[in-house]
């Protein structure tokens, strides 16, 4: 029998224990799958003539495609502006005491979401067949709707009045959210009713209408592909005008599909900023930016610490 | 005390009471919460109204600034009647605004302070200043500073209402009413919402104010509070005052069963 003069270390101290982390092969299996049915897609994509990505380069920065992108953003501009303006009337509306009031509003409302936005876009473009002219019951008043009516003030008109009736239930549900407390404290400030709504009540249901207007924003730029039935040149009746003289259907539809991709993602970006904008004093601290998080990581990993170095 | 403070509360100069509640009804529904309320408060007076939930007492310091509309009697608050014109023996209910005027000589807190939380301490306090009363930013800024730090919040005026405790936005609560420089304070239960350990904070700052003279009715249920401080204790129940005066007499020596029994229950 040999002595041991060095008996074999056995883990005792809490240092000796380390953790070996799950495999999770699915995680890996499901990764893989994916990864692979996206090459797949991109190859398709990429290989496939039909598409025709030399068209695509080439009418990509076509003028009168910039130009309809012009025509697309100046409609979805000036629709949500009315649409939020107006809105904010109809929310106000709503809620007020008089009910002839509150049923008028309700009405708008069921009327302009009971239709289809196309059909009010065609009732718009017709409406001088409607009303050969116009005169608000005012005498001396009398325009010819013919004049007036053009493709691109139907369009203003149809969606404008139509998004309306959408941003009213949003802003409803945002000044519905801020809690009653807070229009009594100002009452009791002495705040009247108009001030109380401006300063108190709206800049709090921001908090609640930012998000879905947001997403209506986005929506309306993709809705203003409609009025190319109306003949408004934005960006689809662009890209229709072009293909309809080449022939080159599917490429043109992808530029303008490129293009409303783009905006919409440029978009997507300033909901962000402007949701963390009307946080404010919502929440303790605010989260940081992806810019922030960004900065924050290669701040605290020095590169050459990176391989899951201890201190 | 602060001479902010003490420019704050109204100076006593007619004889005539700052609050008069007479008869006053008040119904939710078919239910009856104030069942022909008289109360008086004397200008300069602490009051403080105590009494089980659903006796009425918060209802009846709602309907001082007309927060509650009521169904019968008349609220005198500094000589007029609160929510109406009186002409004859016809009470002409008040357009919203002019409701609004009437309201700046009141001050009110609170049970869960209701400060605007998109708004930092500073522009909470200066915010009526500058739309009611029109003062100048500079103005108003000065004074709600001199306020914050009479409250002892003066480090705070940059923080939103969210980063203070509950004892700290009640005193912030406190100032913004004192910002209107109002004749009378009204305080709904002021520390029912607090943790226990900041009450005392809160309790502090209006021991302080009733030092400088304003008028104040608080609906409480610090019973130190109210045997410390207040001039009058008024006991109510099931819509009736029940008992009062002063303060040591009616928690000290209750005459009525339905205080004793209350007080027990408190304690």
């Amino acid at each position: 029998m040999t002595l041991m003069t060095e008996p074999k270390k056995t883990a005792t101290t809490a240092d000796d224990f380390s953790i070996v982390k799950a495999r999770h092969p699915g995680r890996w299996i499901s990764a893989a799958v994916i990864v692979f049915l996206g090459l797949l897609l991109a190859r398709s994509v990429v290989t496939n003539p039909n598409f025709g990505w030399e068209t695509v380069g080439m009418y990509i920065r076509d003028i009168s495609i910039v130009r309809g992108i012009g025509i697309t953003l100046q409609l979805t501009a000036i629709c949500m502006a009315i649409g939020i303006v107006l809105g904010v009337v109809l929310a106000v509306m709503r809620i007020s005491a008089n009910p002839v009031v509150r049923t008028a509003a309700f009405a708008y409302v069921n009327f302009f979401r009971g239709t289809p936005v196309l059909v009010q876009l065609l009732f718009w473009y017709n409406l001088a067949a409607l009303y050969p002219s116009i005169t608000f019951g005012i005498p001396g008043v009398d325009l010819d709707a013919n004049r007036i009516i053009t493709p691109m003030t139907a369009a203003i008109l149809g969606l404008g009045l139509n998004q309306a009736a959408y941003m009213s239930e949003i802003v409803r549900a945002g000044i519905l959210s801020v809690e009653n407390g807070q229009s009594e404290a100002a009452g009791a400030l002495g705040i009247n009713r108009l001030q109380t709504m401006r300063r108190i009540i709206l800049p709090q249901a921001m908090r609640v209408i930012i998000p879905p207007t947001g997403n209506e924003t986005i929506g309306m730029l993709k809705t203003t592909a409609l009025v190319s039935v109306i003949s408004v040149p934005e960006l689809l009746y662009s890209a229709q005008i072009i293909y309809a003289r080449n022939f080159e259907t599917i490429p043109l539809l992808m530029v303008a599909s490129i293009w409303y991709i783009v905006v919409t993602s440029i978009l997507s970006v300033g909901q962000y900023y402007l949701e963390r904008h009307y946080a404010k004093g919502g929440q303790r601290s605010l989260p940081a930016t992806p810019w922030q998080q960004l900065k924050r990581f290669v701040r605290v990993h020095d590169p050459l610490t990176l391989k899951g170095a201890k201190k | 005390m602060s001479a902010t403070m003490m420019e704050a509360s109204a100076a006593a100069k007619t004889l005539e009471p700052m609050i008069k509640a007479d008869a006053i009804r008040k119904d939710y529904g078919r239910l009856q919460v104030l069942k022909g309320i008289d109360l008086q408060v004397e200008r300069g007076e602490v009051v403080c109204l105590i009494g089980p939930s659903g006796s009425g007492k918060s209802t009846l310091l709602r309907c001082i600034n007309h927060l509650e509309t009521i169904e019968g009697g008349r609220m005198w608050v500094d000589g007029s009647v609160m929510g109406y014109d009186l002409k004859g023996t016809k009470l002409h209910e008040q357009s919203h605004s002019k409701v609004c005027r009437s309201r700046i000589e009141i001050g009110m807190v609170f049970q869960h302070f209701n400060l605007f939380p998109h708004m930092t301490v500073l522009e909470n306090l200066i915010e009526s200043p500058r739309l009611v009363l029109k003062e100048k930013r500079s103005t108003a800024t000065a004074r709600a500073l001199e306020l914050l730090d009479s409250v002892g919040l003066a480090d705070k005026a940059k923080a939103y209402p969210r980063q203070l405790s509950g004892g700290q936005q009640q005193r912030v609560a406190i100032a913004r009413a004192l910002c209107m420089r109002p004749k009378v304070m009204l305080f709904d239960e002021p520390t029912s919402a607090l943790d226990p350990e900041l009450v005392g904070e809160v309790l502090k700052v209006m021991k302080d104010l009733a030092a400088t003279g304003m008028t104040m009715v608080v609906v409480t249920h610090e019973m130190n509070f109210a045997r410390d401080v207040a001039d009058r204790v008024v006991f109510m129940a099931d819509g009736h005052v029940v008992e009062q005066g002063p303060a040591k007499d009616v928690i000290g020596n209750p005459q009525h069963e339905r205080t004793r029994a209350f007080l027990a229950s408190v304690r």
